[in-house]
């Protein structure tokens, strides 16, 4: 679909602040407001999105789209339409790929991929170290320098544990704005194999623990370091009351931490490993209610700052193994709104506007893009996502556009739905189905 | 019952069925011919994906004097590499008809999944660090021999608790049939959240032996790898004996009526003296002998369903 010469969206309400119009004319916000008809050239199409809400186009920092090396997982393509359908214009794509993202070369060809498939912005995360192999940096300049301007550099999937090493990383990316983003998690307290959260369950289940101090140590030292270096550090996937207790003092103290936390992590806990079923096998691993509610709390009051999927698809082979051999990592890309919906929004806990800023800006802010997470103003590029707030829908894994189905929503009921999905000014997908996005 | 995957999912009311179908099934051993036609023309597949004597080697036998056909199978634990996953290979095993898979398997709830992927019946012979129930009820039933009703028995369980698929079973037995259990170790080598735990599920922990025995009707004790140093449960094998070894000193301070069981394999000098693994008062070849009859039993009950075994 050719993009849309002039749109007027009518009487959505605007990422929380009332009833509102927004024009979009060539692929940029002309007007917001209730007199932005006014300025509608001729022949405008209108859009009437009473009762729905429209929010800012959403930012994953923290999607694995596989490709190059796993595309029977996932492709750039497939993955980008996955993040068009649930309401995203941009994704940063991890560095775990094969090969690693540890050059400008690989770096470029998938921000090369991400712009042939037309569906979303794919900005490539850095690897930190050469081949994530964590004994000595990549080449984190040249991947700056390159046409993709990788700005976000992280060895997720492992953690960066030596000490001089992290800070060698957080000192060497401020000489052009980057940021890593750690995996915490310190494998000499949990291993490659602990699968399951360290407590009552993973006695009784007798499976690997992964103790929570095992993130809260990496965090507590990270922040002292980017304390120490001056430098920005990013954690992803926050998934432990203690890690945030950590943050909240560290952000007291005013040093350069934000935080991400995935959709599963806010709603999903241990409990769902009893069964042994593969599909919740993820890392960190589901945590119990108490780290829930604060992880919950801490988004809501700004300690944690975005919300980033951890999107990790995999093919059915990798997770139907015994759930200590299965894969790590679950579907999140389209379920993503929805989960924040349900969880924060409808229980009253963050408004549309909390969620513009946790899914939009905030999260285009931490990996410094310019054109992303700008907000509903004039002179924005137009990338909008229309939610419809109260439509309730049970997740079904068969209708994903990713390739894989490891989709641990399936079978629940979510409330919210992303209706429809704009890059600057071209509609990528409309009720969970793709528009074609390039000419 | 169509599957045996956890202790839990019997009622006290089960285990003692089997229990007792055991005792008969145990009369069988003592005949010259030992065949019963029980499960003529029924197929079990011992599918170990880890190494295993004596377990294997009694569910084999437990299956032949029952007079179904048994083939033991091999695996190893992952296939990840191989492209093939769990799944698919014991679909392809469940596709030729067969009645009962027994899994080993190094993976805790590998067994529950393949009886979520599968029709036949599955008996879990022992899952990772999870659960090993038909050894939980041979145990059982080697306790109900020696000291009668369970009931207000009071057991310990001593030794590497946290890596222990014995333990768990056992613990989950004992309980349900009345015992006491009170569990012994250093803090290592307590199962993770092993205080709620205790609270949830009513039994006591202590990390002091000597101060336990002289209470119990059992001692119940489980072997501790000497490997586990490398990863710091305990400092050495010499600490480790002296502080939670039942040695020849602390065989005194046992009731005269209480007895010594150990699943096996034994570490002697480690966990276990000579003088406890030879005492009178020592189970240890009554479980292996046992270990026959009650898995008759579980063949019986899961295969043959309800009512005499004769």
């Amino acid at each position: 679909m050719s993009r849309t010469p002039a749109l007027l969206v009518r009487g959505a309400d605007l990422a929380g602040g009332g009833a509102g119009d927004v024009l979009v004319v060539d692929g940029t916000i002309r007007a917001v407001g209730t007199d932005a008809a006014a300025d509608a050239p001729e022949g405008v199409q209108r859009l009437d999105a009473d009762g729905l809400v429209l929010l800012p186009g959403l930012v994953d920092l923290h999607t694995h789209l596989r490709e190059p090396g796993r595309e029977d997982a996932e492709t750039i393509e497939t993955g980008s339409q996955a993040a068009a359908v649930g309401g995203f214009t941009a994704v940063l794509a991890m560095a775990n790929t094969t090969p690693v993202t540890d050059s400008a070369e690989v770096a470029e060809t998938v921000l090369d991929l991400g712009r042939r498939a037309g569906y979303v912005d794919v900005h490539p995360v850095g690897a930190v170290t050469k081949g994530l192999a964590g004994q000595e940096l990549a080449e984190l300049g040249l991947m700056a320098r390159s046409r993709a301007r990788v700005r976000v550099f992280s060895d997720d999937g492992r953690c960066v544990d030596d000490a001089r090493l992290m800070r060698r990383a957080l000192e060497y990316v401020k000489g052009f704005g980057g940021v890593v983003s750690q995996h915490a998690q310190d494998p000499r307290l949990a291993d490659g194999t602990a699968c399951c959260h360290e407590g009552e369950l993973s006695g009784r289940l007798g499976l690997p623990g992964w103790p929570a101090v095992a993130e809260e140590t990496i965090v507590a030292r990270d922040v002292m370091l980017a304390r120490h270096t001056g430098s920005r550090v990013h954690v992803a996937h926050v998934s432990t009351a203690g890690s945030v207790e950590v943050l909240r003092w560290a952000k007291a103290q005013g040093i350069a931490v934000t935080a991400e936390v995935t959709p599963h992590h806010l709603m999903l806990t241990e409990g769902e490993l009893a069964g042994y079923d593969p599909t919740f096998k993820v890392n960190p691993p589901l945590r119990p209610a108490e780290d829930t509610r604060a992880l919950r709390e801490a988004l809501a009051d700004g300690t944690i700052d975005a919300v980033a999927t951890d999107h990790a698809p995999h093919v059915r082979q990798d997770k139907e193994h015994a759930f200590a051999d299965a894969a790590f990592g679950m579907l999140g890309l389209e379920t993503a709104l929805p989960v924040v919906s349900t969880v924060m929004v409808a229980e009253g806990l963050m408004t549309w506007a909390d969620v513009a800023r946790t899914m939009s800006s905030a999260p285009a802010r931490i990996a410094g893009l310019s054109d992303q997470g700008r907000g509903l103003t004039t002179g924005a590029p137009a990338n909008l996502t229309l939610v419809d707030p109260t439509r309730s829908h049970t997740v079904d894994r068969a209708l994903s556009r990713s390739l894989s189905r490891n989709n641990p929503w399936h079978g629940r009921r979510l409330t919210g739905a992303v209706h429809l999905t704009m890059l600057r000014g071209q509609v990528t997908a409309r009720e969970g189905l793709v528009w074609g996005a390039t000419a | 019952m169509k599957h045996l995957l956890s202790i839990a999912d019997l009622s006290a009311e089960e285990i003692t069925q089997i229990l007792d179908t055991a005792v008969s099934m145990h009369e069988v051993q003592d005949r010259q011919v030992k065949k019963l036609p029980t499960l003529r023309g029924r197929t079990i597949i011992n599918f170990f994906f880890e190494d295993s004597t004596r377990t294997r080697a009694s569910f084999e036998i437990a299956g032949k004097w029952m007079s179904a056909d048994t083939i033991n199978l091999t695996g190893k634990g992952t296939s990840v590499s191989k492209g093939e996953s769990l799944r698919d290979t014991v679909l392809t095993i469940d596709a030729m008809g067969v009645d009962m898979m027994i899994i080993r398997h190094p993976a805790s709830g590998a067994p529950a999944q393949i009886a979520d992927w599968t029709d036949c019946s599955i008996v879990n012979a022992g899952d990772g660090t999870h659960e090993h129930p038909s050894q939980a009820l041979l145990d059982a039933y080697t306790l109900r021999r020696a000291l009668g009703d369970l009931r207000g028995r009071h057991v310990a369980i001593v030794g590497d608790l946290t890596h222990s698929r014995v333990l768990r079973s056992n613990l989950l037995c004992l309980r349900a049939l009345g015992a006491q259990v009170t569990l012994v170790a250093p803090p290592t080598l307590m199962p993770s959240g092993v205080a709620a735990w205790s609270a949830a599920d009513g039994f006591e922990t202590s990390y002091d032996l000597d101060a336990v025995l002289p209470t119990v009707d059992a001692v119940m004790m489980l072997r501790v790898q000497r490997e586990r140093m490398s990863g710091g449960y305990f400092p050495t094998a010499r600490e480790y004996a002296v502080t939670y070894g039942l040695t020849a000193r602390r065989l005194g301070l046992l009731q005269d009526h209480a007895v010594i069981a150990h699943p096996g394999p034994m570490n002697r000098g480690l966990e276990i003296s000579a003088d406890a693994a030879d005492a009178a008062r020592s189970l240890v070849l009554d479980q292996v002998s046992a270990g026959v009859a009650v898995r008759m039993s579980i063949l019986y009950h899961l295969l043959a369903g309800e009512g005499d075994a004769q």
